[in-house]
């Protein structure tokens, strides 16, 4: 039920943003349509944990804020590898225990790394990643496991 | 205040741009595909969200600002997906990157790492 | 500011049409590809701000989605043998064995 909700909200402030027009008619008529929605996606069953994944709510603005700041940085590594000359790169093809149970957790992790410029997630089979990196120095700091930490952190 | 709003976005688009110019010069330059997805990838989380955060803040309406805000998060969902769907097919399909003498030393270090 | 911004998307657009024509496999292609879409939203983003008509953002919002269902579109038919990348027809790779 409080999925519903969720994806009720998230589809009127989708529809008020795109709209602009907020006479009774066309609020009525935008009413219909997310109604029509919620309809068509409960009898699909997809709205569930996975697609609204409200549980998370709580620590997930640090975890924003943190990789923010790794994108932050991993951009500017990644611009000064660019303009320097092609022989400073280092491109590495490796794999990565990950320590997430849920399938929630691994996917953030593996888009976390990559979203984060510099590091590509390839493939993820059951408890690894294949991660290519422009930079062995990229892998290494993710097998410290800092991210990894702060994911498996996020899904309890 | 006027003018600190021109000077900030104006640095802000100025920033994004150069970024994603950048990564229009990595595409060129890196020797290959996964390497070169890098260099889009600057150009699709830092350099688009400078730019659109230099529009935000000369934005005068608030629906404007929240479409902005709509196209950020738009950019950032789709950026990642696109390239890992991307790498995945390229990597299944037989393309195998281009590493620095990595193979034996991956191989040492999966034996060294499963061995404990 | 706002027309030197719009010039480097042009340009990045330009390099990026020359990695699409170039590139030697068709990963590569797809990535200019993807890459001119993504730069086509923020061009239009920026271009609705130059010609002071900032409803262009509903169309920069459209053609993102556009864009990400194209690419995911060419992929879907990544299983199909045209897609398998053989060493010899195009070299710069070293197929590790």
């Amino acid at each position: 039920m409080k999925h519903t909700v969720s994806l009720f909200i998230t589809l009127s402030a989708f529809w008020l943003l795109n709209s602009g027009h907020y006479s009774l008619l066309i609020l009525f008529l935008g009413f219909v349509s997310i109604t029509l929605v919620l309809v068509i996606a409960n009898k699909m069953d997809v709205v569930d944990q996975e697609s609204q994944p409200i549980h998370l709510k709580r620590n997930i603005f640090g975890y924003f804020g943190w990789l923010i700041k790794e994108i932050v940085q991993a951009n500017i590594t990644v611009v000064k590898h660019i303009w320097l000359s092609g022989e400073s790169i280092s491109p590495t093809l490796k794999k990565i225990k990950i320590t997430q149970q849920t399938d929630m957790g691994k996917v953030i992790y593996a888009n976390s790394i990559t979203l984060t410029p510099g590091t590509v997630a390839i493939d993820l089979v059951d408890d690894e990643i294949i991660v290519h990196a422009l930079l062995l120095k990229d892998v290494e700091s993710l097998e410290t496991g800092e991210m990894d930490r702060r994911v498996t952190m996020l899904e309890r | 205040m006027d003018i600190i709003i021109t000077i900030s976005s104006g640095f802000f688009l100025l920033v994004g741009s150069f970024l994603c110019f950048s990564g229009g010069i990595g595409l060129l330059r890196f020797p290959d595909f996964y390497t070169r997805m890098h260099a889009a990838g600057v150009t699709d989380t830092l350099g688009a969200g400078m730019i659109l955060i230099g529009l935000m803040i000369i934005s005068t309406d608030l629906l404007v600002f929240s479409k902005l805000v709509l196209v950020l998060l738009l950019t950032l969902l789709i950026g990642p997906t696109t390239s890992h769907v991307l790498a995945k097919a390229a990597y299944h399909n037989g393309l195998m990157p281009k590493t620095l003498n990595n193979h034996e030393k991956n191989n040492a270090k999966e034996t060294s790492s499963s061995n404990p | 500011m706002l027309f030197a911004a719009t010039l480097a998307i042009f340009i990045t657009m330009l390099l990026a049409i020359i990695r699409g024509i170039v590139g030697p496999t068709l990963y590569d292609r797809i990535l200019a590809v993807n890459m001119f879409g993504t730069k086509t939203v923020l061009l239009i983003a920026l271009l609705g701000f130059v010609m002071g008509r900032p409803e262009f953002l509903d169309i920069a919002i459209v053609y993102a989605l556009i864009n990400f269902i194209s690419v995911i579109g060419v992929l879907r038919y990544s299983d199909t043998h045209q897609f398998k990348h053989s060493p010899t027809l195009e070299d710069p790779v070293e197929k590790e064995d």
